[in-house]
């Protein structure tokens, strides 16, 4: 049986590289945003707008500057999809029916009754007609022409035309008219596809409240775990080692999460929102019922194998239980990796930052719950147990 | 024996019944059992979807007096307000809630156009005092509850009168005439006494005049003397008692009300004179194709992910992966009737937890495979090896399992808080999905697996590989 334990400075190492630079950068985001994190508007309040323009000529410097002109002093803009985006726009379509609800159905039903590939999702824009937007790449121009061959006679186009989206993040704006007069300064730049578009806008008002729910979370959970490990591991002898070992495991893999998040705020600007949280505490949950599993099994061991050093029931015990936490973390990391490559766009960060937090909370359970067990038993820990070492060395002569 | 048999007849029995319960149905089903039309369980034929996938408003509105000026009941009457006009722009779907003492929080799934929608939220409620001269009592009582329009509404510029659906006046087939607005009203509040020399004492509404409406008021009570005079909310009859006399600075509503009849009205009453005016807090607005490109998407991702825990499971552990995939597939289909019995409203973030919690369900199974492999290893024989595996494994399944659901739990109530509401959805799903999964990894894996083990015990006993060893 290799021995997983006796390694375990390594992964102490291991752990400190990537938390140690996860702190500093923690710390140069305090410095200059005057928070560790990208904080989202969710606890900030403000404004989130995603929209897509139909039609040529809309820039950055244009939407940036309607937002100025608005009274939005720093908005921050990023152009989302690829440059050479179109969706196919159906102008006056030749239908009975002038109620767009009732038209948008006669283009789905042409759309399913043509048999293409993958799904359609129609938007209706004053001014401009139906956006269409084509959920399959493989749809060429004559599809789309014989697809919709009854609602483009007389009158009717079908044209393809570019888009730009952006995603932009401005202020809370107070009233519904400022929000109005907003939007149509940008309809002024190109037609919206209104199918497409999103607004979340929060007040500060709110932001706070989510601000004090989130600490108030964050304590709870940490009491709640707290107890819980208490009560788990109540029977145990040195139950507090246990417990501050399963602990230390979930602060680390809590400062991993941090660290990193902090890092994409940086490059990417990703932000730190209320599923952030929610991905925190999601692993916190995961993470010490992993450890409680290899714990379970160094409390089962311990009596049955008395004769054997401490260091070597608890690389049995985590042997045993290797199997069950790679096959447990496998498949969750299944559904969690399709997700990534193949979900939809708004929980991507969600679930990568939960993916990285249970990959993390996967292997602080064997690799420092667990060695930091040893570590304590043997004395290695400065200042705590320092009398351990003796008496270990005094049981094995 | 007997008890796998029974417990296989169960699970096949909640299967069936999930499965009946997951397919798409036009109506809901309604059971009333005591057939009163106020029915005591309501399934949804259809799986509702939050904003984020079918596309729609939510927004949060605050009011911008101080809350100590009026009371808790008002603020629920401002939202009653409220639902009646945005059910008068025909969004049959909309949910309408007050939050705390300050706050009313408005859903409109499939309503794109935001400006419309809060301009009509905003509105404050028209409280109209209209003359019904000449309508009999069956007329009335035909018009109760119904929208009508009436001179002050075109005035406002409220209703199109050539294109309002709104009930016109029988007699004349013109629209009815307003004598006073909720602006004339001062105040209104139900009483409990008596209201005539004879009479015992009965509920009744006193209500008051503001002074600059004094002359109109009683010019337009002394024409309708003995005539029907009808409260109007919105378009809405609420109730249309005769004038007794002419009235002036005030007067008193009487009928065969009871006390929750009358003080329902003095709220309706209210809410048209008292204004609490509210701003937008918070407002999301997703577009109708945005969502539905969501939705495909994750379903695909979470197929994909299903079919690769199901593969692995099976080619992990062999033959137990067979009773791990047919218990992680009534795990499925019990979670996603449950969903609609519940109901669930799944959001984006919601379905993120139930497809998490589907990786995370093997667990239980991993814990009991890995076991009953090692005790077969250590040379138990195949029965005492499954009864060991599913007996050890037990405790940890179950403390495993608690730590998340607490967790859960904080999850869900701080989704609670206005702003976070999107947590919520991903608790509640994820932590269904942790209890469904104490059941499903342990009896309906142990059923499965114990029939499967008597079926073909020979096989297993000298093919260990089969059982993934």
């Amino acid at each position: 049986m290799f021995n997983l334990v006796e390694k375990r400075r390594w992964y102490f190492i291991l752990s400190a590289l990537i938390i140690i630079p996860g702190l500093a950068i923690m710390g140069y985001s305090w410095a200059t945003t005057g928070a560790p994190f990208r904080l989202s508007i969710d606890f900030t309040g403000g404004s989130i707008y995603t929209i897509t323009f139909v039609g040529e000529g809309v820039t950055e410097d244009g939407v940036r500057t309607v937002f100025e002109q608005n009274g939005d002093e720093n908005p921050i803009i990023q152009r989302l999809g690829s440059e050479d985006e179109t969706r196919w726009v159906l102008s006056n379509p030749t239908s009975e029916s002038t109620d767009s609800d009732v038209v948008t159905g006669e283009i789905l039903d042409d759309f399913a009754a043509a048999g293409l590939d993958g799904s359609l999702a129609v938007g209706y824009t004053d001014g401009i007609g139906y956006v269409l937007n084509f959920s399959s790449d493989a749809i060429t121009e004559e599809n789309v022409r014989s697809a919709f061959a009854s609602l483009t006679g007389e009158g009717a186009t079908l044209t393809e035309t570019p888009i730009t989206t952006y995603s932009i993040r401005a202020g809370f704006k107070e009233t519904e008219a400022e929000r109005q007069a907003l939007e149509a300064d940008l309809e002024v730049l190109a037609p919206i596809d209104r199918g497409s578009f999103s607004l979340e806008t929060v007040s500060p008002t709110v932001g706070g409240e989510v601000t004090r729910a989130a600490a108030l979370a964050i304590l709870l959970g940490a009491l709640v775990i707290t107890g819980f490990i208490v009560i788990a591991f109540r029977q145990v002898p040195n139950a507090f080692r246990f417990g501050v070992c399963a602990i230390t495991a979930m602060v680390h893999d809590i400062l991993i999460m941090m660290g990193i998040m902090s890092l994409l705020g940086i490059i990417l600007g990703w932000e730190v929102d209320a599923l952030f949280l929610t991905a925190i505490l999601t692993v916190v949950g995961f993470s010490v019922q992993d450890s409680i599993v290899v714990f379970d099994r160094i409390r089962e061991n311990i009596p049955l194998r008395l004769g054997e050093p401490y260091e070597t029931i608890v690389n049995r015990s985590l042997w045993e239980t290797i199997h069950r936490s790679l096959a447990t973390q496998l498949n969750a990391f299944f559904i969690m990796i399709a997700l990534l490559l193949f979900g939809g766009e708004t929980v991507q960060h969600f679930i990568f930052i939960l993916f990285i937090g249970l990959l993390s909370g996967s292997y602080s359970s064997l690799f420092t719950a667990v060695p930091l067990l040893v570590s304590w038993e043997k004395g290695e820990i400065p200042y705590i147990n320092q009398d351990g070492g003796e008496k270990y060395k005094e049981a094995m002569a | 024996m007997t008890t796998h048999i029974r417990w296989l007849i169960v699970i096949i029995l909640l299967s069936v019944f999930s499965a009946w319960m997951i397919i798409p149905k036009e109506e809901n089903i309604v059971l009333d059992f005591n057939n009163d039309d106020e029915p005591e369980f309501t399934f949804l034929g259809e799986q509702p979807l939050g904003l984020d996938l079918v596309g729609g408003l939510r927004v949060l509105l605050q009011t911008t007096v101080d809350p100590s000026t009026y009371s808790s009941e008002d603020l629920q009457e401002t939202a009653n307000n409220v639902s009646r006009r945005v059910n008068a722009l025909g969004l049959a779907e909309a949910t309408i809630q007050t939050q705390g003492i300050q706050r009313i929080l408005v859903e409109l799934p499939g309503e794109t156009d935001r400006q419309r929608a809060i301009d009509t939220i905003q509105q404050t409620a028209l409280l109209e005092f209209v003359d019904f001269t000449g309508m009999t009592l069956t007329d009335i009582q035909r018009l109760e509850g119904q929208r009508i329009i009436t001179t002050a509404q075109i005035e406002l510029g409220l209703t199109d009168p050539a294109n309002s659906t709104a009930q016109r006046n029988p007699l004349t087939g013109q629209p009815f005439g307003t004598g006073l607005t909720g602006e004339c009203l001062g105040a209104a509040s139900a009483q409990y006494g008596q209201t005539s020399q004879i009479g015992g004492n009965e509920w009744f509404i006193s209500f008051e005049v503001a002074s600059e409406c004094v002359s109109q008021f009683a010019d337009f009570t002394g024409s309708m003397v003995g005539q029907p005079m009808a409260l109007v909310l919105d378009g809405v009859v609420l109730s249309a008692p005769t004038v007794q006399s002419q009235l002036s600075t005030g007067g008193i509503i009487t009928g065969q009300f009871t006390e929750d009849e009358i003080q329902q009205l003095a709220l309706q009453l209210r809410s048209g004179a008292l204004r609490i005016p509210l701003q937008v807090e918070s407002a999301v607005e997703v577009g109708a194709t945005l969502g539905q490109q969501f939705l495909e998407d994750t379903i695909r991702a979470g197929v994909l992910g299903a079919i690769v825990v199901f593969l692995f499971m099976l080619i992990y552990y062999r033959v137990p992966g067979i009773s791990a995939d047919i218990a992680l597939f009534v795990f499925i289909l019990l979670n996603l009737a449950l969903f609609k019995l519940l109901p669930v409203t799944l959001t984006l973030p919601a379905i993120t937890g139930f497809l998490i919690s589907i990786g995370t369900a093997v667990d239980g199974n991993v814990l009991i495979f890995e076991r009953i492999k090692e005790e077969i290893r250590a040379g138990k024989d195949l029965n005492s090896a499954l009864n060991d595996g599913f007996d050890r494994a037990w405790q940890s399944i179950r403390d495993s399992n608690i730590s998340t659901i607490i967790i859960c739990g904080i999850l869900f109530l701080f989704g609670q808080t206005p702003g976070a509401s999107i947590v919520s959805g991903f608790a509640v799903t994820l932590a269904i999905g942790l209890i469904l999964n104490l059941f499903t990894a342990v009896t309906v894996t142990r059923t499965f697996l114990y029939l499967i083990a008597a079926i073909s015990r020979k096989q297993l006993t000298e093919n260990q590989w089969l059982l993934g060893v």
